[in-house]
């Protein structure tokens, strides 16, 4: 089998695209972190997500996010075809930073939890769900 | 952290489990209403089952606990929405629902719990739905419900909720044994390219996976069900159908006279369970 | 999507002062995610709620930017302080530029 130079050009900018591909979803993250932080540093811990460790449907996952005195937190599903999921913002009558709602999963995949705490400074947390298919389609 | 409460309290209760299996918990919904998710089987199931257990025993954590409380079900929104349809006047006779069953709190309070049951006017055994669409036709010369259309799963979710935590008591006997028979035929009998019954999964293989999903014993007392896969309330003949087509099978028609049978015998499988509708389920 | 969207709030009727109570929400709505495709291969438009504020007495509470990945009929779970009586005021933002809204009042002992 012969290839034409273009053809080989073609093949190449394939394969580099499959390269990059699975990156493209992890730097989408990033982007909407940036977004959220202004490029601020952000922590590790400091903020809790509770999610299912097996969800039975990724139609509709519970998920609750806490971090205290926090102003807001972001919510991003990472392997989402699109990862932002919400963005809460408590106000001075907030009973406490904390809120818990359901969610979609496109597939098995991390969900992270991005607060701005009192101070300012942003604290992040992940956690990886798996999404399983059920039994029956009816 | 209300939740993290729950979930604890749910975690301490819960024995270990086998892979699948039914847990222990128990379920209260609203704090209030106690359900017997777990029974002794009906005498009719002599020799099949010790024990009927609730689909929701076969669920997460996460999934049960949505059932828990009526603003965390959102099943509820669509009794909400079946309100207003009770109280809508429609048809040729200009009557609503309320019109002659008042209240629903007051005129269908443990209605769920003993259908399918003997019509004795129309010399038939009749489900809840067809009650439902024989009112509208007949009484208030109004369109009748597509049998397994919204409406008619609210309606019937609405009628179910003024019967939560009564246990199933579906009659077996008299006018209706040669229909349940005819149902019991059908739930040994294997459809389908895949030769299924209904047996194969709910009776010899509940507690067991199938691919991630556990079997559950195909109780109706949760019907209909608020499904997280479709995110709206789904009928027993839609599950019926589901159920068959997943066997390579035609179908039956939802409404017809081997699904009503078929309803009347699961049914009274479940005798001693509560009414749990609108479930929860994945 | 403005036909059929029903609100359902739950607030309990009165507290004392200061006390924080919890609130929860739930609005029909099929939040269609701009993802989907019908049986001809088209995408089927994005659809959704994309804001869910919570005021007390005109004072916020909570304001939450909601996008595609959020579930059909939107649950939320969340905390207010209660510092006097007054009213609660919901309001769910849609695409379509309708506005969902509710108003429960709260006794302060």
């Amino acid at each position: 089998m012969q290839f034409t130079r273009r053809e080989t050009l073609a093949l190449g900018a394939g394969a580099a695209l499959m390269t990059v591909l699975p990156y493209r979803a992890n730097a989408a993250v990033e982007d909407f972190v940036n977004e959220f932080t202004g490029g601020a540093e952000v922590a590790e811990g400091g903020v809790d997500l509770i999610a299912p460790e097996i969800a039975e449907n990724g139609n509709t996952v519970p998920i609750e996010v806490a971090a205290e005195g926090a102003s807001a937190i972001m919510v991003l599903a990472a392997g989402n075809p699109t990862p932002p999921v919400a963005t809460f913002n408590f106000g001075p009558l907030a009973g406490a930073s904390r809120a818990a709602t359901r969610i979609r999963l496109a597939q098995t995949q991390d969900v992270i939890a991005i607060a701005k705490l009192a101070d300012g400074s942003f604290a992040r947390t992940s956690s990886l769900v798996k999404v399983t298919i059920g039994g029956c389609g009816g | 952290m209300k939740r993290m409460a729950l979930t604890a309290a749910i975690a301490l209760l819960a024995a270990p489990a086998l892979a699948g299996g039914a847990d222990d918990d128990t379920l209260v919904v609203n704090g209030e209403i106690e359900m017997t998710t777990k029974a002794d089987a009906p005498d009719h199931l002599e020799g099949a089952l010790d024990q009927v257990i609730s689909g929701w025993h076969f669920r997460s954590d996460e999934t049960q606990q949505l059932q828990t409380d009526d603003f965390e079900n959102q099943g509820m929104i669509f009794v909400d929405a079946a309100y207003d349809a009770w109280n809508t006047v429609e048809g040729t006779e200009e009557k609503s629902c309320a019109s002659c069953h008042d209240s629903p709190e007051d005129s269908m309070e443990g209605v769920r719990a003993v259908y399918p049951k003997w019509n004795e006017e129309a010399g038939e055994v009749r489900t809840l739905a067809q009650q439902i669409n024989a009112c509208r036709t007949e009484r208030m010369g109004a369109e009748p419900y597509g049998y397994t259309s919204g409406e008619m799963a609210n309606m019937e979710a609405l009628i179910s909720v003024q019967s939560r935590g009564m246990p199933m008591n579906v009659a077996i006997d008299g006018p209706v044994r040669e229909t349940w028979e005819q149902g019991k035929e059908m739930y040994y009998t294997r459809y389908g390219q895949l030769e299924l019954a209904c047996a194969s999964c709910h009776e010899q293989n509940y507690g067991n996976y199938i691919r991630a999903d556990h079997l559950s014993q195909g109780q109706t007392n949760g019907f209909p069900v608020y499904r997280l896969k479709n995110a709206k309330l789904n009928t027993t003949h839609a599950r019926f159908k589901g159920c068959v087509r997943d066997t390579r099978a035609e179908t039956f028609q939802p409404g017809s006279p081997e699904f009503v049978a078929l309803e009347l015998y699961v049914a009274s499988r479940g005798n001693g369970l509560s009414v749990e509708a609108p479930s929860v389920r994945n | 999507m403005a036909s059929g969207v029903r609100p359902r709030v739950k607030v309990p009727r009165s507290a004392s002062a200061g006390e924080t109570i919890t609130i929860k929400t739930l609005i029909s709505h099929q939040m269609e995610s701009g993802q989907r495709k019908d049986s001809d291969g088209n995408t089927i438009p994005r659809s959704i709620i994309n804001r869910f504020v919570v005021d007390f007495n005109g004072e916020n509470v909570l304001d939450v930017k909601m996008e595609p990945a959020i579930s059909t009929n939107p649950y939320f779970e969340f905390e207010a302080k209660v510092p006097e009586s007054g009213d609660f005021h919901f309001t769910w933002y849609d695409d379509d530029g309708s506005v969902y809204e509710d108003t429960q009042t709260i006794e302060v002992s």
